[in-house]
């Protein structure tokens, strides 16, 4: 069980870990309990603070809420991914006058807050809430694909392409039939957690004003009285961390089921550095 | 364009409050997410859990909520700042570290383990393995991705605007108010100063990914 | 101890009180909130007019603000209520537009222009302050009401009484406001911006603002809702902010129209019935219809 930074701990070391443990944990423990007594000497938890939760319009604002945050976000991802796709290409394409401009593009689209996308969307092109949300998360997701995807292709061993070409495929070919599925298959942890940070980016919607759940939760704060914005904000931060470690989860079986099929077993070291995506 | 030219002064200062969160906010982010990964690979288990739980839920929260916590919730439990600014810091760099903390942990998982326990097999202390074995191979695979982190650090600074903190895009939205009729123009400013920052981190991460590049 | 126990005590008191205004005021429908004014049957009016299109469309699109209380908020069921909003069903009622056919989108302060322009809605009435600044992109009707800048402090804090007294002190208002400019601007106040008006609550609570600036009226709701934690610096009011109806440029008939319609508000006591509904719960004197600017 030894690990690259800590040595496989002998009969000292296990004592010392277990004691540090126990310290450790009862410090944390503490801290909590110092958190929640002050939140309840202020009235947080006062039944009467929650109990707009009784009320079925609240629900079914926070419904509202939640299903445009998904329908946002399962819009973006669907035009996204494919766009990314393709943006790659143009990418690491051989001829220079459309991979020089297409490195300025993307540099460009990654380089812009989607807050500020999503708003020179809104006033440029005079769009709904929705499709400026929509765009803006498209085009900076579509530009972050791009470059995993063009990571993945370069962590490919130059051999899969050399005898792609040498067998007589052109290039776009060999790109589409060899380098592309691998390439996706590595990167598959990565990208699946560019969605996840592509659902939370719904939450910048509210630049726009568009209804999704964070936005919701600030309405009915501002409607209903300050006093329910902690429960309300309690609420939100819930369902917003339980759907986004579902997505995760589900990035972690698809990976688990993947490097099963995939032929060989991809070496694993590559994908596990690139899981940390930007947030 | 006169529009961009005429608020100069007040696109450069909301750059250099952007600037300011950014670099403070990425130092903390650093140590913190540094501390981070070491606890999430300690042989003590209640230091790993903490990280562990720490890394997921962060992870998983929208800036936004992590913004709501730091400046709404803190004050009302007692711990109260002079400057909003201070809030901003620690949403921006609790919140990057938990990703840091990722990409510090794959960057030392991605170096082979023979290699440190063949440098403790010699007899080489914690201290040496760390700084002459382990960390100029893991630094390869860890710079790319930290660069970018610190690329989103700097956009996502835009999010204080709406937590009481003076910046950039927070501007660049007074500006396009106080200018109905040339709101594109005000926002491709507010979008060039942006870029003035990422732009040069890409090109380094760029740079830096093909020196410290592999032959395969 | 007891200092937690008697601030507990007040804040329940105050939140019991804040609890019975909402539920009263925002009933929504019957006794305060919005109100229907019936339509117009079968107006009629010169054809190729704004008018003409509209009533014939049977629907009009209306930009209004979604998050100021008492002029534009945007209640649980995603319509607005509010002083605004009664303003443009009294004018769309007119057209022989019921209420529930007006189309509300959510105009922001930054796009109240560009949506105009780009005809993505037919008016916007939101908490829109005339300048001659916004006159060279839009036309204006009105105004419709005079609001002005004020300030709002804690209740045990006596040292600002006029603008000037915020001269290097820390104030909040919402980003891009012309109050935030107006005190930082003439007043050497700094700013500290909030999304909204409401969000500026909690640090002028916990002392970290020392006041919050924005027109009287918002901040008459917010006293009245806790008038143990707040309080108005003073009765007056330290600019004029002549609220209007922005619409295309160049549509004189339109505005001439509008004009007409909102001085007969004024007579027929459908502006004071309007005001009475929705921000009359907090400043119980209506106001009178200002004298309409026609340019």
């Amino acid at each position: 069980m030894s690990s690259v930074l800590y040595d496989v701990p002998g009969p000292k070391a296990r004592r010392v870990s277990l004691i540090a443990s126990i310290i450790g944990g009862l410090l944390i423990l503490g801290l909590l309990a110092w958190v929640v007594t002050i939140l309840a000497q202020q009235g947080i938890f006062e039944a009467r603070r929650w109990q707009i939760f009784t009320r079925g319009d609240v629900w079914q604002l926070l419904g509202k809420g939640l299903g445009s945050t998904l329908s946002a976000a399962a819009l973006a991802a669907v035009i996204a991914f494919p766009l990314g796709l393709l943006l790659c290409l143009l990418r690491i394409s051989d001829a220079a006058f459309i991979r020089i401009p297409m490195r300025i593009i993307l540099e460009f689209l990654r380089g812009m807050p989607v807050v500020l996308m999503m708003l020179f969307i809104l006033l440029g092109f005079g769009t709904s809430a929705f499709i400026a949300v929509v765009a803006g998360l498209v085009l900076y997701n579509a530009a972050v694909f791009a470059e995993i995807i063009r990571a993945g292709i370069q962590s490919l061993p130059k051999g899969q392409r050399e005898a792609g070409l040498a067998i007589g495929l052109t290039s776009y070919k060999s790109r589409m039939l060899i380098e592309l599925p691998q390439a996706i298959r590595r990167m598959m942890p990565s990208l699946v957690a560019q969605m996840v940070v592509l659902l939370k980016d719904t939450s910048l919607g509210y630049i726009v004003a568009y209804g999704e759940l964070l936005r919701a939760v600030q309405v009915m704060a501002d409607f209903l009285g300050t006093q329910y914005l902690f429960p309300i904000f309690f609420v939100a931060a819930a369902i917003y961390i339980a759907i986004n470690i579902s997505v995760s989860r589900l990035a972690v079986w698809i990976e688990r089921r993947g490097s099963k099929k995939a032929a060989g077993g991809m070496a694993k070291a590559e994908p596990d550095v690139l899981e940390a995506a930007a947030p | 364009m006169d529009v961009i030219f005429e608020n100069l002064p007040l696109y450069w200062e909301g750059f250099l409050r952007t600037l300011f969160l950014s670099v403070v906010s990425g130092i903390f982010a650093l140590i913190l997410g540094t501390l981070l990964a070491a606890a999430r690979v300690s042989p003590v288990a209640a230091l790993r859990g903490f990280s562990t739980v720490y890394v997921e839920v962060l992870r998983n929260t929208p800036l936004t909520i992590a913004f709501f916590f730091a400046a709404v919730v803190l004050p009302r439990i007692g711990v109260k700042f002079e400057q909003f600014e201070i809030a901003a810091i620690i949403a921006l760099s609790t919140y990057t570290a938990a990703f840091i903390a990722e990409a510090v942990r794959s960057g030392v998982n991605s170096v082979p383990v023979g290699q440190a326990e063949a440098a403790r097999s010699i007899g080489m202390k914690f201290g040496q393995v760390l700084s002459l074995i382990i960390l100029p191979q893991a630094l390869r695979t860890v710079i790319p991705p930290l660069i970018n982190i610190l690329i989103a650090l700097v956009k996502n600074s835009s999010v204080a605007g709406a937590f009481f903190v003076l910046e950039l895009f927070g501007y660049g939205r007074q500006l396009a108010n106080a200018n109905g009729d040339a709101v594109i123009t005000v926002l491709l400013g507010t979008a060039f100063f942006y870029l003035l920052l990422t732009v040069p981190l890409g090109i380094l991460a760029n740079t830096v990914e093909r020196k410290v590049a592999i032959a395969r | 101890m007891k200092a937690f126990m008697s601030r507990r005590k007040s804040f329940v008191v105050a939140a019991t009180a804040a609890l019975a205004l909402s539920l009263s005021a925002c009933g929504g429908g019957d006794s305060g909130g919005s109100s229907n004014p019936s339509p117009v049957e079968k107006p009629s009016f010169a054809a190729g007019t704004t008018m003409a299109k509209l009533s014939s469309a049977g629907t009009i699109k209306i930009g209004t603000k979604f998050d100021q209380p008492l002029f534009g908020q945007v209640g649980l069921d995603g319509k607005p209520v509010g002083f605004d909003v009664e303003i443009g069903k009294l004018i769309a009622a007119k057209l022989g537009i019921a209420a529930d056919k007006i189309e509300w989108s959510e105009t922001v302060s930054a796009n109240r222009e560009p949506f105009i322009e780009q005809g993505k809605v037919d008016l916007v009435i939101a908490t829109y302050t005339i300048s001659d600044k916004r006159k060279q992109v839009v036309d204006f009707a009105g105004p419709y009401y005079e609001a002005g800048q004020a300030l709002m402090v804690n209740k045990d804090n006596d040292s600002i009484k006029k603008p000037e007294d915020v001269k290097g002190k820390k104030v909040c208002s919402v980003t891009g406001s012309t109050p935030a400019a107006t005190i930082v601007d003439k007043y050497g106040a700094e700013l500290v911006p909030a999304a909204t008006y409401s969000a500026c609550l909690e640090p002028l609570r916990n002392k970290q603002v020392e006041a919050v600036t924005t027109d009287n009226v918002i901040l008459a709701g917010f006293v009245d809702k806790e008038p143990d934690a707040f309080k108005l610096a003073s009765e007056e009011t330290f600019t004029k902010e002549p609220y209007g109806i922005g619409l295309k440029k160049g549509d004189t008939e339109f505005r001439n129209w509008i004009n007409d319609q909102l001085e007969s508000f004024g007579k027929d006591g459908s502006y004071k019935k309007a005001w009475e509904a929705t921000a009359g719960s907090v400043i119980k004197t209506a106001p009178s219809l200002p004298a309409i600017n026609r340019y």
